[in-house]
């Protein structure tokens, strides 16, 4: 699939999916759509379905009412699509990881790809982690 | 006369949480509207009552990424009313200058979202553009951009220095300058104007029935602000006004909000101003929280929050309740919602500055010992035999 990479990585559609997150990764994304930031400049954009997106954003820790609606959107997405999980939350739990209300492990509800950590990574290091991304496209 | 049901979300492109909203409609015409929310259920009070107080200050501040000051000083405010703890001047000014910069940015954050909702997106941009030194100011003064982790128990955790102070100003100035300008493009701008004015009305007697708080009832005329109802931190030490408008649609709410931005410039100045002069420790430090329990009140950029601790003596809360602003705000659409276009739904839904993060507390247990299906089928199956037999009795 190099060669489908390698185009994909010219415009990257992103679709954002918050499970259950204090909405802060969230802001920090659609800040990274806003003039100081601007990632459209680098072929970046927010679609509105999963159905035309290359890129699942996933926030929060998906509690376990979220859960199955994740992974119906991940079904939903055109293969292949990569899954980049921002904050801390998705990887390690954050300050929620004693509750009993999240799911013990995110990777099996949806397979990830990349993690970006932080309580909320500034946008800088998101845009980097897309840099990243479009490397490893690449090739 | 046949009704419709649309439903919106959990996952829509315009729905930036998971929430799902149900319109009946009736044509164009929504006539009822049901909600359901829980998907960003956490359970933040469980968690609070394993932490420590200083961890539980943390804690309530990843309740919600915007109100990420409103929750940690209406906790500190609970706590702090156990022992009737002092706070330092210089702290109390302090406080004031991150609450307010933070009513700032939430303000612009709706703002944007806002025009972004009604398709214009050049207010989007220009709101977020003039949000992003809000926060270079929060970096300056806390590290991070958004949550601080500023509060403590009995003070502050970081001082302001000097040579901040005037940084501080300078950009302080500019977002003034900015924020005149987008005041007047807000009040002046035919198409904002038609578009909102007169839609989703939120009546004076619905406002008061809601028990709504915040921008959502001062725009219907209701005057409540726990800012000036009962003063807490510096506000008691610095002139503001309470903006208050009479109509209740989303143009009055959106007034209402850039015009409380200008206020909120004007108490970051004035506490620059004092934090000059004020000198002094910034920090009670507290040994011991003794038995009791105590109730915080801070009014966030959406309304008012509404802490409730109990302590028995030791280093943990026993029990921390949190009554968000939003969670009164939210059935609201209720009565604004009814009777508008289904074009104007979405606006109106935004217009309270809906927080699903921060209304979701509540939790529905459904038993899972047994397996509810048969729960169910054995259920209908003695209800049935006994209406047989009550039918048979009767004959």
């Amino acid at each position: 699939m190099g060669w489908y990479n390698k185009r994909l990585s010219k415009s990257l559609w992103v679709f954002h999916a918050s499970g259950s997150p204090c909405n802060n990764c969230d802001i920090e994304i659609l800040d990274l759509l806003t003039p100081r930031y601007d990632v459209k400049r680098l072929g970046i954009k927010l679609v509105g379905s999963v159905r035309h997106a290359d890129v699942l954003l996933v926030t929060g820790i998906f509690n376990q009412k979220i859960a199955p609606r994740i992974k119906r959107i991940y079904e939903q997405a055109p293969k292949p699509i990569f899954v980049v999980a921002v904050g801390t939350c998705v990887s390690s739990g954050c300050c929620f990881k004693d509750s009993y209300n999240i799911t013990e492990k995110r990777e099996e509800v949806i397979p990830i790809d990349m993690y970006i950590p932080g309580c909320p990574p500034k946008p800088e290091s998101m845009i980097e982690a897309v840099a990243k991304l479009i490397g490893v496209l690449n090739g | 006369m046949k009704a419709n049901k649309i439903p919106v979300g959990p996952f829509h492109p315009l729905l930036e949480e998971a929430e799902y909203f149900e319109l009946t409609v009736d044509g164009e015409t929504v006539v009822d509207i049901d909600m359901e929310i829980g998907w960003m259920h956490r359970g933040h009070e469980y968690i609070s009552e394993m932490k420590t107080f200083t961890q539980s200050i943390y804690l309530v501040e990843r309740i919600c990424g915007i109100c990420s000051t409103s929750h940690p000083l209406a906790c500190v405010h609970a706590i702090e009313d156990i022992d009737n703890i002092e706070i330092p001047l210089r702290a109390r000014y302090i406080r004031s200058l991150v609450g307010e910069l933070e009513r700032i940015h939430s303000h612009l954050l709706w703002l944007g979202l806002a025009g972004h909702f009604i398709g214009y997106d050049t207010l989007w941009m220009w709101a977020w553009k003039y949000r992003e030194p809000v926060l270079e100011m929060f970096e300056i003064i806390s590290g991070n951009r958004n949550h601080y982790g500023m509060m403590r128990v009995g003070g502050v955790a970081k001082d302001v220095d000097p040579e901040k102070i005037v940084e501080l100003q300078k950009h302080l100035d500019m977002i003034e300058r900015k924020m005149i300008m987008i005041s007047k493009i807000a009040k002046d701008d035919p198409v904002l104007r038609s578009r909102l004015k007169g839609v989703g009305v939120l009546s004076h007697e619905d406002a008061i029935a809601y028990c709504t708080t915040g921008p959502t009832s001062r725009a219907s005329g209701v005057p409540g602000d726990v800012r000036f109802d009962e003063p807490t931190d510096a506000y008691d030490l610095v002139d503001f006004e309470r903006i208050v408008l009479p109509n209740g649609d989303v143009y009055d709410k959106l007034v209402v909000r850039v015009l409380e931005i200008i206020e909120s410039v004007k108490i970051c100045r004035q506490c620059l101003d004092k934090l000059k002069t004020a000198t002094g420790p910034i920090l009670n430090n507290v040994k011991e929280i003794s038995p009791g329990e105590g109730i915080g009140r801070y009014e966030a950029p959406r309304g008012e929050v509404f802490h409730y601790i109990r302590s028995d003596g030791t280093n943990r809360p026993i029990r921390h309740k949190v009554r968000a602003p939003s969670y009164v705000n939210i059935p609201s659409f209720k009565a604004s919602c009814k009777g508008i276009p289904i074009a104007d739904a979405l606006i109106t839904l935004a217009s309270v500055d809906p927080c699903y993060c921060c209304t979701e507390r509540s939790l529905k247990i459904i038993d899972n010992n047994h397996d509810p299906q048969k729960l169910d089928l054995l259920k209908l199956s003695r209800e049935k035999t006994e209406r047989i037999r009550r039918e048979i009795n009767a004959d």
